[in-house]
């Protein structure tokens, strides 16, 4: 990664971007529970690498890859498969019910 | 868009955003470029303060090869438009209005940015809480916001400023160069008991070695929030 010039970030705080695209809420601050280690993190605080070709979230306690993003011109990959669970908060209000 | 030098490599941009909804200091834009042939290049870029109906500002670094900072940073004219998105993230934020604790902010370079949101979102905190910002920097000509920090700090006895110099330090500088110790995190800081909420911004290794310092002197994990953007620097 030695010719990262772009003043690029390196955690999952980048990730807020392409995620807006299609969540509706603010994912970087949901807690991610890491499928390898079983530790939890928040999505900020993943270590990312990218952003081209895509990014890859790593857990920052065992290193496992958490998540792959890669976005097309006509779509945008999304594999969470490292995390085992994601805990988003929601307004103590907002049940639905 | 304007344009306002700040550094011999930095620049900030000022960007006229129709409807922009506000944001929080800490908070992002995303820019992306279309080249003619479609080609698209995005990048996040830290917003520098808060946000003043639909003006947004961003201070970019220019970096060799770097895409995007190069057209940002010197191919604009006031009339060239830009694909921005935004405000995105929301966990290296600081909320002017939801809390007194005491902030130390901890800088690496280019990584000032949003620190510089956070210290000019005080105007409009009730109580605003005192603020201690730590900036390396390689040399005084690689100072971001290097006037405006020094007026703020002289104005407003809640707000610390002090500059840790990695390569060439300005005359009279007691301080010897080199990197940030423990002993400017404790010398220039808040002592660990005054419980302070801690935001490190900077390259890679500078935000990780920070993180380490802060936490070998005895400040809460959870309270360290923390920004990367690249593998050098200061």
């Amino acid at each position: 990664m030695s010719e990262r010039t772009e003043f690029a970030f390196y955690d999952g705080n980048s990730l807020a971007g392409p995620l807006s695209e299609v969540f509706a809420v603010e994912l970087t601050t949901a807690v991610g529970r890491c499928r390898s280690c079983g530790k939890s993190s928040e999505v900020a605080t993943f270590r990312v690498y990218g952003p081209e070709p895509g990014f890859v979230g790593h857990c920052p306690h065992c290193e496992d890859v958490l998540l792959r993003l890669v976005r097309t011109p006509d779509a945008l990959w999304l594999d969470f498969s490292g995390v085992s669970a994601l805990r988003i908060s929601m307004p103590a209000d907002s049940t639905g019910s | 868009m304007e344009r306002r030098r700040e550094t011999a490599t930095a620049s900030t941009l000022v960007l006229d955003v129709p409807g922009w909804p506000g944001h929080q200091p800490g908070q992002h834009l995303d820019v992306r470029l279309t080249a003619d042939d479609g080609y698209q290049a995005a990048r996040s870029y830290s917003l520098a303060a808060p946000a003043d109906g639909d003006r947004v500002e961003i201070t970019v670094q220019r970096v060799p090869d770097g895409e995007v900072s190069s057209y940002l940073a010197d191919a604009t004219q006031s009339d060239d438009a830009v694909e921005v998105r935004g405000p995105v993230g929301g966990w290296f934020v600081w909320n002017p209005q939801g809390d007194s604790r005491p902030v130390l902010l901890v800088a690496g370079g280019s990584g000032v940015v949003p620190l510089m949101a956070m210290i000019r979102s005080r105007d409009g905190a009730r109580p605003a809480p005192p603020f201690r910002l730590i900036y390396s920097v390689r040399s005084p000509d690689d100072r971001i916001y290097d006037q405006e920090l020094r007026r703020r700090a002289t104005e407003d006895g809640d707000l610390d400023v002090t500059f840790i110099y990695t390569r060439t330090a300005p005359g009279g500088e007691a301080r010897p160069v080199g990197r940030i110790s423990a002993d400017d995190l404790s010398m220039y800081g808040f002592p660990v008991v005054e419980e302070p909420i801690v935001y490190v911004c900077g390259p890679t290794g500078f935000v990780e070695r920070v993180s380490d310092l802060l936490i070998d002197l005895g400040h809460d994990p959870a309270k360290i929030k923390t920004e990367r953007f690249g593998p050098s620097g200061p």
